[in-house]
């Protein structure tokens, strides 16, 4: 295996291997000092680097790889938030699938009451999990909806209630405002819920991944990250940046549009898919 | 959350406050700021690096007017050639749905907004040009994308093709076709399934659309927050597919759009559309400039 001299210019390449996964500028530049860190001078080979890189990205990413946690809460109210298309929808068709799988109860709450269809699409994934949706008429208030889900939810005995929202960008006031609503209303009925709100993000998103997180955490106080769309060919480096800054859990990664395709998020495995060690 | 070119510039050259032509040291400095800002707008990299390596060349030697900073001056020059590259050498002129029925076939990764925008610039073909349209949706795949675009169709007054639960994408596409000729409309727009550019069961399919109704328009509807696959995508659906245009979505949100310019520079295809909004009025042309000045920051 032919070794190369470890100095500015491969660290150099290495920065933009990184920023080519999305990880940002910074955040390469950190993870890029943390691996010269001692070894400048060193002659090292491409998958040597590679095997290294892994390791930090790995590093960095184990705190935050955590399954969504379950409380003895009844019903455990999970909202699904998110940027328009990033896959909220089928992610709780999966979830539902999974918990479904798992022994649990589970009810789901259309709460896009905007987007076209949206409530059918949910009817579908809902039938295909085998598990009941719950539904208003399009155009009414989410908040509402979310309201009485909870009601029934607690009548049905359910162990778990999962709320899909409509895709809202989080620069939108209007839109984030109703999204606060939401969960004020969820408060009302049970103060220590929503025990768990999702973020969806979509792998394909460049860094406003970061304005995502930070907006909804303030609004909506995200409390776990779901990344979606990893079986394309983008590789999510803005988790990382996403870990190093928020540290929020990421529970679960999309790889497919079926119901099975939704695996737990392993840090190794995102390390070296990232940085294309072996 | 991120700093824009004019402050990065603007400290780079506070410390060097030079007068007269910039020369290759301000410009290699000034060079490391315009990278890094067009990354963290999700500009990719291979386009990046070459739009830099072109800035480079222009920059240097050039002379700093008296009434600029150097730093205004390298913004200017960064911002006058992202115009140039966003817009094109040539205007690409109205789409080209003359000869009805005249078929434009929309295609996509998934969730980047295919079936609002094929709704979106329907009502606009309608309102705006007095077309008779027909949309008809070729996704078999998400559920209830056709009562989607129905849904949508009833709202904006546009007929759509009549579900029939089991066909396939090609044979609705054949449909479609004969019922637009029938049905003497000026344009019949094809909503398809989102599919990854790596997919290439479902590439081949939209290829075999395609072959079917012979596209007027292939319109590539990409997400205005995508990051660095966006040259990946761009090309692979260019080349397999064959895209005509770009419509970028998503830019009422606060992403730089940096993938303007990765999928105007790896495909030279026009952006013909920006997307605003989920209403169906929220679809506008695309202007250079403005997106010029977000990428920056500005
Ligand atoms: N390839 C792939 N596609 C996915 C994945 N998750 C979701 N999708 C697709 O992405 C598209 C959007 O998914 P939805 O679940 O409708 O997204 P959403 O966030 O609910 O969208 P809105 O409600 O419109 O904001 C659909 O075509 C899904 O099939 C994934 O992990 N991989
Ligand atoms: N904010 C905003 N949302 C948009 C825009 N265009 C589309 N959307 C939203 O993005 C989401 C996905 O849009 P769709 O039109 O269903 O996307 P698609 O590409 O057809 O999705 P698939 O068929 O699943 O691949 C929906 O919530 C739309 O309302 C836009 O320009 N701005
Ligand atoms: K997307
Ligand atoms: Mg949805
Ligand atoms: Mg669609």
């Amino acid at each position: 295996v032919p070794r190369r001299t470890l100095d500015d210019a491969m660290l150099e390449e290495i920065e933009d291997l990184l920023v080519a996964s999305d990880m940002g500028v910074e955040t390469a530049l950190r993870v890029t000092a943390n691996l010269a860190e001692g070894r400048m001078g060193r002659r090292l080979s491409v998958p040597e680097i590679k095997e290294i890189l892994a390791g930090e990205v790995a590093r960095i990413m184990e705190g935050v790889a955590r399954p969504m946690p379950l409380y003895p809460k009844r019903p455990q109210v999970v909202l699904v938030v998110g940027v328009n298309g990033s896959g909220k929808t089928t992610t709780i068709g999966k979830l539902a699938s999974q918990f479904r799988a798992a022994g649990k109860t589970v009810v789901i709450a259309a709460g896009d009451t905007f987007r076209a269809a949206a409530v059918e699409q949910l009817q579908v994934w809902g039938q295909r999990a085998g598990v009941p949706v719950l539904t208003a008429a399009q155009g009414s208030d989410p908040a509402s909806l979310a309201f009485d889900a909870m009601e029934r939810a607690g009548r049905d005995g359910a162990d778990l209630l999962l709320i899909d929202t409509a895709g809202r960008l989080q620069n939108r006031q209007d839109l984030m405002e109703e999204l606060a609503k939401i969960v004020r209303v969820i408060r009302k009925k049970d103060p220590s819920a929503p025990h768990n709100t999702l973020l969806v993000i979509d792998a394909t998103t460049g860094q406003n991944a970061l304005s995502q997180v930070e907006i909804f955490q303030k609004i909506a106080d995200v409390s776990g990250l779901v990344m979606t769309k990893l079986d394309g060919t983008a590789k999510g480096g803005v988790l990382v940046a996403l870990a190093d800054r928020f540290g929020l859990p990421i529970h679960a990664i999309g790889v497919g549009e079926q119901i099975d395709d939704l695996a737990p998020f392993d840090p190794q495995e995102f390390a070296r898919a990232l940085t294309g060690a072996a | 959350m991120f700093e824009n070119l004019a402050d990065r510039l603007g400290g780079v050259f506070d410390r060097l406050t030079r007068q007269g032509a910039l020369t290759e040291a301000d410009v290699q400095t000034a060079m490391r700021e315009v990278r890094t800002a067009l990354l963290e707008a999700d500009v990719s990299l291979p386009v990046a690096r070459e739009f830099t390596r072109a800035i480079e060349r222009k920059a240097t030697g050039q002379q700093v007017t008296k009434s600029v900073t150097p730093g205004q001056q390298v913004v200017k020059i960064v911002h006058d050639e992202l115009v140039r590259v966003l817009g094109g050498e040539t205007d690409p002129g109205p789409l080209k749905i003359d000869n009805p029925p005249a078929p434009i076939l929309m295609v996509g990764l998934q969730g980047g907004g295919k079936t609002t925008t094929t709704a979106k610039l329907a009502r606009r073909l309608k309102e705006r040009e007095g077309k008779k349209v027909l949309m008809a949706s070729l996704d078999t795949n998400r559920p209830a994308a056709m009562e989607q675009l129905a849904i949508l169709g009833q709202q904006i007054g546009v007929d759509t093709l009549p579900i029939v639960p089991g066909e396939d994408p090609v044979a609705i596409a054949r449909r479609a076709k004969t019922q637009a000729s029938l049905g003497g409309y000026d344009v019949y727009m094809l909503d398809t399934a989102g599919r990854l550019h790596i997919d290439e069961v479902l590439i081949q399919q939209a290829a075999d659309v395609r072959d079917v109704v012979k596209p007027r328009e292939t319109l590539l509807v990409v997400d205005g927050l995508t990051g660095q696959v966006a040259v990946e995508v761009a090309k692979e659906f260019d080349d397999k597919i064959g895209v005509s245009g770009v419509v970028l979505t998503r830019m009422d949100g606060d992403g730089r759009g940096g993938a303007a310019l990765s999928m105007r520079s790896v495909t030279g295809k026009p952006i013909r559309f920006v997307g605003l909004g989920e209403k169906l009025d929220a679809l506008e042309t695309f202007d250079p400039e403005r997106i010029a000045g977000r990428i920056l920051g500005m």
